[in-house]
């Protein structure tokens, strides 16, 4: 495998990873303030849908980014209402968003275009293109640095950089801003919260609702910022579940969080690219072992044999206040 | 003190309220569409129960409902939430392939059966158990674990049938057909044998272990000291422990007895219609599992109207997506979300307000 082929493999990796980062990173805004998600696969899934039927309709690639993000965060609000008002099962809500999702957007998607559930194909300003970074031609001819400028860093869609901006971005919010404090602190122990004078209520519903935006932007970038260019029916296919093993793998951390999803990216790009994998001519690992990695990998995770993956104390539980 | 609000308000009154919510919701989504709610409802009724093309149709889904229903009730009681019931029936089918392909000669089905059954129960539990262990041992969430068996198993069947169990030179992914001694009876067949005439529909033998699993369920639950135990571990961890009953014990135990009912379901569906494994013979069942305990309380009687009210709405929804080509199935997973949503997720939405206007009419007659 020769250099510029190792690039191409990191470059699509960084493709197949973004709506993991942003699904991964809405679950942990999610999870760290007591809301278990299991909707985040529903949630990327409408993202998508709607962010597709607007770009579609309005030849707006921005318009329907928008729009994707506001059908999400109506999902996740109701997902709130259900798990923080109600004080109704989270998972189940969870499991009723996915189904809602896969149902409708297929249901509607057919009504509005008649394509069998796809959305017509989004093209111009439809859709996200790459973005040639400055002086990336020109600094492409220096060896070995240059091509990893103007094949890896450069030539992304606006949704992939802004993914790889979340990671810090969360990171100082939760851990470095007043607010970030207050959402982890209902997430471990919201009766100390509540004590303090501060609404538990309020603190989750926001961050329900920055869950929803983050899994919006997700299913945005699967729509119109991939080749696919427009949405298929279930094109979610899953990966709102490989986000949710990556948060767990990540220990509901930021930083570790962009390593797992760089990780079950590259599993993907390699399974895509290589089929099945000769091991030194010794044995081919199938293709089907590569798909189930991320899954296997956090079930391990999980068992608790390398380190032990702890959630936040107080998740998926409703927080009654005492009367 | 809080005055108590009468049984069948939440066993009853709520879910069928609920139910109303969610059909109404539905009806929405119908008139958004642009067509006749009530049109669509006739039409779906006439479709599932209007001949006995129709109702044969209905029981079969209704069949495998009943297994991966119970399935979740079960664990329910246990408190453990088994979403696995999709990966476990889709091992199953594994299970029952391997018994009914190593069935060569002619044999009675009355042996093939419950070989092909137990096949499939020992599969399906066996795929439930290493999320059950580490529940049990390692405290990871059996959520978690049985939704990543999910996938693993849908990859596993994957690469099964493209590399292994796949006919020699066939491009389908699927294991040869079934000998003719790994074949039971439909329930067309079975009728003919007593002289009545009846549509030719998949409805098979396997129904009849649906209707035994129910009332086995409701034995274990409530009439066993092992049912007591999962009851009491359900509602108290703690409480269960001091009662001296073992938390790895009941968990394991009401995690494979799950996840084996879940696995019964391959009966149907490869056993008892398609003569071999295929891909995706599961088909979303064991996810109607979750919407058919909650809508039966996790109760075998509830579970098995929920079950058959989800075959209506399998079978109908088909032959109304033929009828009014602007509904299409998918019509089906949305109203199976709104029932998810409304009778489990929302469930507090009609459960506050009824017991309070309950609880305020008992007030003004004490």
């Amino acid at each position: 495998m020769d250099y510029l082929a190792v690039l191409q493999l990191f470059d699509s990796t960084l493709r197949l990873a973004t709506p993991f980062l942003f699904a991964c990173l809405a679950g942990l805004f999610s999870e760290r303030a007591g809301i278990f998600d299991i909707g985040l696969e529903g949630k990327m899934l409408a993202g998508a849908f709607s962010a597709a039927t607007v770009a579609a309709i309005t030849g707006s690639a921005w318009l329907g980014l928008f729009t994707g993000v506001g059908i999400s965060v109506l999902l996740s609000i109701l997902h709130g209402l259900a798990s923080i008002t109600l004080r109704g099962n989270q998972l189940i809500s969870g499991v009723a968003i996915n189904f809602l999702a896969s149902g409708l957007t297929a249901l509607i998607g057919q009504s509005l275009f008649e394509l069998g559930g796809r959305t017509p194909q989004l093209k111009g300003s439809g859709r996200f293109t790459e973005i040639t970074l400055p002086l990336a031609e020109t600094l492409g001819g220096i060896p070995v640095l240059g091509p990893v400028y103007e094949g890896l860093v450069s030539g992304h869609n606006v949704i992939v950089y802004m993914a790889l901006a979340a990671v810090p971005i969360t990171w100082w919010t939760l851990f470095r801003t007043r607010f970030g404090l207050r959402l982890r602190a209902v997430g471990e122990n919201p009766g100390a919260v509540d004590t303090a004078g501060i609404s538990v209520t309020g603190q989750r519903y926001m961050a329900v609702i920055i869950c929803g935006v983050l899994c919006g932007m997700a299913g945005a970038y699967l729509s119109l910022g991939t080749s696919a260019a427009g949405f298929v029916r279930e094109m979610s296919a899953g990966k709102g579940f490989i986000a949710l093993a990556a948060l767990i793998f990540a220990k509901w951390k930021p930083l570790n969080a962009l390593a797992a999803c760089l990780l079950f990216g590259f599993l993907e790009a390699v399974a895509t690219k290589y089929q099945n994998v000769d091991v030194f001519g010794l044995f081919t690992v199938p293709v089907q072992f590569m798909q189930a990695l991320p899954y296997i990998l956090t079930v391990v995770i999980l068992a608790g044999f390398v380190g032990k993956a702890i959630p936040p104390r107080a998740g998926g539980v409703p927080y009654v206040k005492e009367e | 003190m809080k005055r108590q609000v009468p049984g069948w308000v939440g066993l009853v009154l709520v879910p069928l309220l609920n139910l109303v919510l969610a059909l109404i919701v539905a009806g929405v989504v119908v008139v958004f569409i642009g067509e006749n709610p009530f049109r669509a409802m006739r039409l779906l009724v006439a479709g599932a129960l209007g001949s006995s093309y129709g109702i044969g149709y209905t029981l079969y889904y209704a069949t495998s409902f009943v297994f991966t229903g119970l399935a979740v009730a079960i664990a329910f009681h246990g408190s453990l939430f088994n979403i696995g019931g999709e990966g476990q029936a889709g091992v199953a089918g594994i299970g029952v392939a391997v018994v009914c392909l190593s069935i060569v000669g002619e044999t009675h089905w009355l042996l093939a059966f419950p070989l092909a059954a137990a096949g499939a129960a020992a599969a399906g539990a066996a795929w439930a158990a290493v999320p059950a262990y580490l529940q049990a041992k390692r405290g990871s969430h059996v959520v978690i674990t049985t939704i990543m068996f999910n996938f693993i198993a849908s990859a596993l069947l994957v690469y099964l049938l493209v590399n292994v169990m796949k006919v020699e030179g066939s491009m389908s992914p699927e294991s040869r057909k079934f000998g003719t001694g790994a074949h039971i009876p439909y329930m067309h067949e079975m009728a003919a044998w007593l002289g009545i005439t009846m549509s030719r529909t998949p409805l098979n033998l396997s129904f009849f272990l649906a209707a035994g699993a129910a009332i086995l369920t409701w034995v274990l639950i409530w009439r066993t000291r092992l049912g007591y135990e999962i009851r009491a571990f359900g509602q108290s961890e703690s409480a269960a422990v001091y009662a001296g009953i073992s938390p790895y014990r009941i968990t394991m135990l009401t995690m494979l007895i799950s996840g084996g009912m879940a696995g019964l379901m391959a009966t149907n569906t490869v056993m008892g219609e398609a003569h071999r494994l295929v891909l995706d013979a599961v088909q979303g069942a064991g996810f109607v599992g979750i919407a058919v305990a909650l809508m039966g309380r996790s109760h075998p009687v509830g579970v098995v109207l929920a079950a058959i009210l989800f075959g209506i709405l399998y079978q109908g929804g088909a032959e109304l997506a033929f009828e009014m080509p602007a509904i299409s199935r998918d019509m089906i997973v949305v109203i199976q979300a709104l029932v998810i949503l409304f009778t489990g997720a929302l469930e507090n939405l009609v459960r506050f307000p009824v017991e309070a206007v309950f609880r305020n009419l008992q007030g003004r007659r004490s």
